[in-house]
């Protein structure tokens, strides 16, 4: 029978593209391109990889991102006022709201030099350190699932919910909270606060184990992640990636004991960094392991807020009008995903001139053709799924 | 050290490239330099053993709104934990800036996204492309003379 061939295909020349934009150099014979994404259930989000590959192993990688980009810089420049900020803050790392919130008050706070009541500061660590567990459960989860371990995911949303639930009851949004505002709060929390939240305490703690047992030793997950997409320290740095990734290589970094904000200098917790224990140092499981053993760091952390908080107006700090003086600030805070920094200028109105936010994730991600290059394509989900990015905060 | 020790190093090895040093009176102490010599200025605070600034916390566009565009770069040392904050200014006409993606990769990105929403060239970046918008978009929309467009790729905008 004659095969049907489309007159279109027929002396048609097969083209290459001579080079391809973020490459740098021609292709070689044996190399081809594909891609990855742009809705690349692994991706986390819409961001599309284009990979040049050798056979399996990956010679180069060009990420495209832009894809959720929502103006946020534009915006925040054409609100009247500096509060109307904060709904998009929420919106740039939505599984870590509180965390971005609470970088935007602080620099509005210095810029306006206001002291914020004490009450205020103790809610906010605790609502910080919460929602850093339920980004790292979502991280770790879907990292597993990523692995190609299912039950885990399930199993770090079922306690993820008990932190939403608690969001919830204190300000009637379980993802975007708009909770912490320039000087203060938009509620108090609920009569039954404390309780709650040592209650989660106690019945997440053992929890931790259960997950070790069923993830974090298990010999396949270990095999899929150890010594795959290693990061040198230095490197680490040149890149200025922050967060998990920076002390999964090994280096000793967080804002909350280099350069503390709010009132972290209070609390007796330790920074986990990666040891290199199942492979090399800086390969993908001790980026993964960190976030397991920060997330009982921020346990302790709560367990020694929570009793502390003492009485007060989570109001009473908050301005009328915000009018900071001409000048700028740049602020950094530390947040699930690593150093997310404002660079606010004011020009003595009401409105900011201009908002940079230095995202983490944009930064996390920049590194990730580096941490790729010679890996094989599987690997580079796990490398991918390791740095936790969330396509919301790269785009902004 | 202290941002006025900082600003004094880098006086004494770069003389007239240093243009002016704020430290009192503002909330992050910075230096302004010439931007023909942002590139060496950078590498000698990265390598110099006292200084040792080898992370770039952040590097902003900036539209003055003035005629003038600005880069901000800020400086952070692991080892020594000190910041300092570089500023250059350029005419908004010929804004072409030194890209600093040799000394910190962190630029990289930064340098496209500055260049993407703002139109900062940065001469001597090895991939200047758009990073955000897409590759067809037309104007830098962080200018502060901005005008939105009315159609993109023949839709009309919706506002």
């Amino acid at each position: 029978m004659e095969t049907m061939v489309s007159p279109a295909l027929v002396n048609q020349e097969v083209s290459r593209p001579a080079t391809i934009p973020g490459f740098g150099r021609e292709l070689k014979s044996d190399e081809m391109v594909i891609n990855m994404g742009p809705q690349h259930p692994s991706t986390h989000g819409v961001l599309r990889l284009e990979l040049v590959v050798n056979g399996e192993v990956v010679v180069d990688m060009i990420p495209h991102i832009g894809y959720l980009h929502r103006c946020f810089e534009k915006h925040a420049e054409h609100m009247t006022n500096y509060q109307q900020v904060i709904p998009y803050c929420d919106r740039m790392d939505y599984i870590a709201s509180m965390n971005n919130d609470l970088g935007y008050a602080i620099a509005c706070e210095r810029l306006l030099n206001i002291k914020v009541p004490e009450r205020v500061e103790y809610i906010r660590v605790i609502m910080a350190e919460l929602n850093r567990i339920g980004s790292h459960l979502i991280a770790i989860g879907t990292y597993g699932m990523d692995i190609g371990a299912f039950t885990p995911f399930l199993y770090a949303f079922r306690d993820r919910e008990r932190i939403l639930d608690i969001f919830e009851q204190t300000c009637g949004a379980r993802l975007l909270y708009n909770y912490i505002w320039i000087g203060g709060l938009s509620h108090d929390v609920p009569a039954n606060f404390q309780e709650k939240v040592k209650d989660f305490c106690k019945y997440f703690r053992p929890n931790i184990k259960e997950l070790n047992d069923l993830l974090s030793y298990n010999k396949i997950f270990i095999e899929r992640t150890a010594n795959v997409g290693v990061l040198p320290a230095d490197v680490a740095i040149n890149y200025g990636v922050s967060g998990p990734v920076l002390r999964g290589s090994g280096v000793a970094w967080d804002l909350r004991k280099d350069d503390p904000y709010s009132i972290y200098d209070r609390f007796d917790f330790q920074i986990p960094v990666g040891d290199g224990k199942m492979g090399t140092l800086g390969d993908c499981w001790d980026r993964y392991m960190v976030r397991v053993r920060e997330m009982e760091q921020s346990l302790n952390i709560i367990e020694q807020a929570i009793d502390k908080i003492p009485a007060g107006d989570v109001q009473s700090a908050v301005p009328k009008r915000i009018r900071p003086d001409s000048s700028d600030i740049y602020v950094r805070t530390e947040t699930p995903k690593g150093e997310l920094g404002y660079y606010i200028v004011a020009d003595g109105t009401t409105s900011p001139f201009r908002v940079k936010v230095k995202s983490p994730c944009f930064v996390n991600l920049s590194a990730l053709p580096a941490m790729s290059r010679g890996a094989m394509i599987a690997d580079v989900i796990a490398i991918l799924g390791s740095i936790d990015i969330v396509l919301g905060e790269v785009d902004r | 050290m202290i941002p006025s020790e900082i600003s004094e190093k880098l006086k004494k090895r770069f003389g007239d490239a240093i243009l002016e040093t704020k430290t009192d009176g503002v909330l992050d102490p910075f230096v302004k330099v010439a931007p023909q010599n942002i590139r060496e200025i950078s590498l000698a605070l990265r390598d110099t053993e006292e200084m040792r600034f080898d992370l770039l916390m952040c590097l902003s566009g900036m539209d003055y709104g003035n005629g003038t565009f600005g880069v901000v770069y800020h400086l952070n040392s692991t080892k020594w934990k000190h910041k300092i904050t570089l500023k250059i200014e350029v005419p908004a006409t010929n804004s072409h800036v030194p890209s600093v993606e040799s000394v910190w990769k962190t630029a990289n990105w930064h340098e496209r996204e500055a260049f993407d929403l703002i139109g900062i060239v940065f001469d001597g970046h090895p991939d200047l492309r758009r990073i955000l918008l897409p590759d067809d978009w037309e104007g830098y929309p962080l200018q502060k003379s901005y005008q939105l467009p009315e159609f993109y790729n023949g839709m009309k905008v919706p506002y």
